[in-house]
């Protein structure tokens, strides 16, 4: 039933740490290399070795110029599935594949009744969703349902794929329905934010803003005259002569 | 957004067939056109083929069109399963009409009842139509109170023309059917051109900065794209029509969706010969449908999506 359940208590997400990521696409990868051999498989790839390669990732990772002159930074930044409270991307659904967990608030697709309208897609301000052309169905963030759950593995790989491969921590697991895990004290401390509140789909992931700049005054240097003389110098017409010399 | 022609195509073909649906049986219930068991076969077998052809057509846009049938299951949420689940109840009075038009009335008041019946689930399917997409709030130019109704004026608008080409084949008088179509075109136009009006002064709301929740810091402009090649995200909403592009063919859909069409309508009310009047009604149909599907593809091309500013930056 595609009609949302009540309000969970438990809401598993992710908080992502734009000040600290770096923009090396690992958790992309990973998140491409494992979902590609678990619940999501196939991932499949258009082109993959041709001149227009394309296919179905469930994280992609932008990079920004934010602010103007000397106080402009890049910011790297991750953009996947937010795993919303109130989500239009399943109540549009109209056969009941998309749906959100009622035990811990995953929002997921079931890929053996999806019939691939695309209509989810539509939905969704986040671009969260992709269809996947060689499957025919809609494929989205789980947030490794598959691995976080998963008994077999060591209690440290009970995260999501992006979480583990994060080499600079930017990216944290855990559950944001309560007020006392670690990632909820992370968002209060650093006052993490939803994206795009005003469509009132009520992100559970939170993102942390870059820190403010504490290392120097920033002062903007003028730009040095270049070293090079300008055309109709003495030595450019030494060039152009050397060069004319050198052409006959 | 991408224009799928098969959605094209769909939403074409089935919103003439609906239209033509209501028409007849309009003409039914009040009276207007003979009981003839050729018009009522040929006619409800048109509008009904059309209708099936538009709902076979979108079942090519679904990647497992073998699952089609799931799609009626959540009519509680989701407007394309109302959609689903009305068009398919529609085909219950339309049957019971046509049976009773061509073969005779089982039980007295059958054709007016189904007529009636088959009119409300038309309209109800229509309106569903439009509400798949004047829900999506992350769609400005369909987020809009006008697309339902613009949906349901140009089917009467298309169903009407199809009605006037078809009643003078069976020699029934087409003078109401011109009638009908003349005003549910300018109704039509009149809403089309409201609907362009408000999308073209919509606030663009929807920035680059709120998105990613770094306005506090400044502009946000894109620096590298997160990969090489556009993705599905960017295939499907990032579609783009010039501007110029755009207006060019509003021009073209006006003309041949409303003003061609209105023209050879009020020429089929002069004295003319039979064969003449059934040039010009076919001659109307065919402008009609061309221009309502260059209407649907500008819906579809002028349409931005709000994902478009985490890859270009901006507002949407």
């Amino acid at each position: 039933m595609t009609s949302l359940p009540e309000a969970s208590a438990k809401k598993l997400g992710l908080v992502i740490d734009l000040d600290t990521c770096v923009g090396c696409h690992a958790c992309a990868t990973s998140c491409k290399e494992w979902n590609s051999n678990g619940y999501s498989a196939p991932l499949t790839d258009d082109d993959a070795h041709g001149g227009d390669p394309h296919g179905t990732w469930l994280n992609r990772v932008h990079s920004y110029e934010v602010g103007d002159g000397a106080e402009s930074r890049t910011v790297n930044f991750p953009r996947s599935c937010l795993h919303c409270e109130t989500p239009a991307c399943v109540t549009v659904c109209p056969t009941g594949a998309s749906y959100k967990r009622a035990s811990d608030g995953i929002v997921l697709v079931n890929p053996d009744t999806c019939i691939g309208c695309k209509l989810c897609s539509w939905a969704c301000p986040y671009g969260a969703r992709e269809y996947d052309h060689g499957d025919g169905t809609m494929k989205k963030c789980t947030l490794c349902v598959d691995r976080i759950y998963n008994e077999t593995m060591a209690p440290e790989d009970r995260v999501p794929a992006c979480v583990r491969a994060c080499p600079t921590g930017a990216r944290h697991f855990g559950d944001l329905g309560d007020p006392q895990s670690a990632v909820s004290i992370l968002v209060a401390e650093r006052a993490g934010f939803d994206l795009l509140p005003e469509f009132g789909y009520n992100p559970v992931n939170k993102y942390l803003p870059p820190r403010a700049r504490k290392d120097r005054e920033v002062t903007p240097r003028a730009i040095e005259a270049p070293l090079r003389a300008g055309p109709g110098s003495n030595a450019d017409r030494f060039f152009a002569w050397v060069d004319k010399a050198l052409s006959r | 957004m991408h224009p799928a022609y098969s959605v094209i195509v769909f939403t074409t073909a089935s919103g003439a067939g609906y239209g033509l649906l209501i028409w007849l049986s309009a003409g039914v219930a009040l009276g207007l056109v003979p009981r003839t068991p050729a018009l009522g076969f040929t006619g409800l077998g048109i509008a009904l083929s059309l209708v099936t052809l538009g709902l076979l057509s979108s079942t090519l846009h679904l990647g497992r069109p073998e699952r089609a049938w799931r799609a009626f299951s959540q009519w509680r949420s989701s407007w394309l399963s109302r959609e689903g689940v009305a068009a398919v109840a529609t085909y219950l009075p339309a049957g019971a009409l046509g049976l009773g038009w061509v073969f005779g009335e089982t039980m007295p008041g059958q054709v007016t009842t189904a007529a009636w019946l088959a009119i409300a689930g038309s309209l109800v399917t229509l309106w569903c139509t439009g509400k798949i997409y004047s829900s999506l709030t992350t769609i400005r130019a369909w987020n809009q109170p006008l697309v339902p109704p613009v949906y349901i004026a140009l089917a009467l608008g298309t169903g009407g023309l199809l009605a006037c080409a078809l009643l003078p084949m069976f020699g029934a008088d087409a003078r109401w059917a011109a009638a009908a179509s003349v005003v549910s075109l300018v109704v039509g136009w009149v809403l089309k051109r409201r609907y362009w009006t408000a999308i073209d002064s919509a606030a663009r709301t929807h920035t680059a900065e709120a998105a990613t929740g770094l306005g506090h810091l400044g502009t946000v402009r894109p620096l590298d794209p997160p990969h090489t090649q556009p993705n599905y995200v960017m295939r499907e909403m990032g579609y783009q029509v010039a501007r110029r592009h755009a207006l060019k063919l509003r021009k073209v859909a006006v003309g041949l969706l409303f003003l061609m069409p209105l023209a050879l309508l009020i020429w089929l009310l002069a004295p003319l010969p039979a064969f003449a009047q059934l040039t010009l009604a076919i001659a109307a149909v065919l402008s009609g449908v061309i221009g309502v599907l260059v209407e649907r593809w500008l819906f579809f091309a002028e349409a931005e999506h709000v994902v478009v500013v985490y890859y270009r930056g901006g507002a949407a």
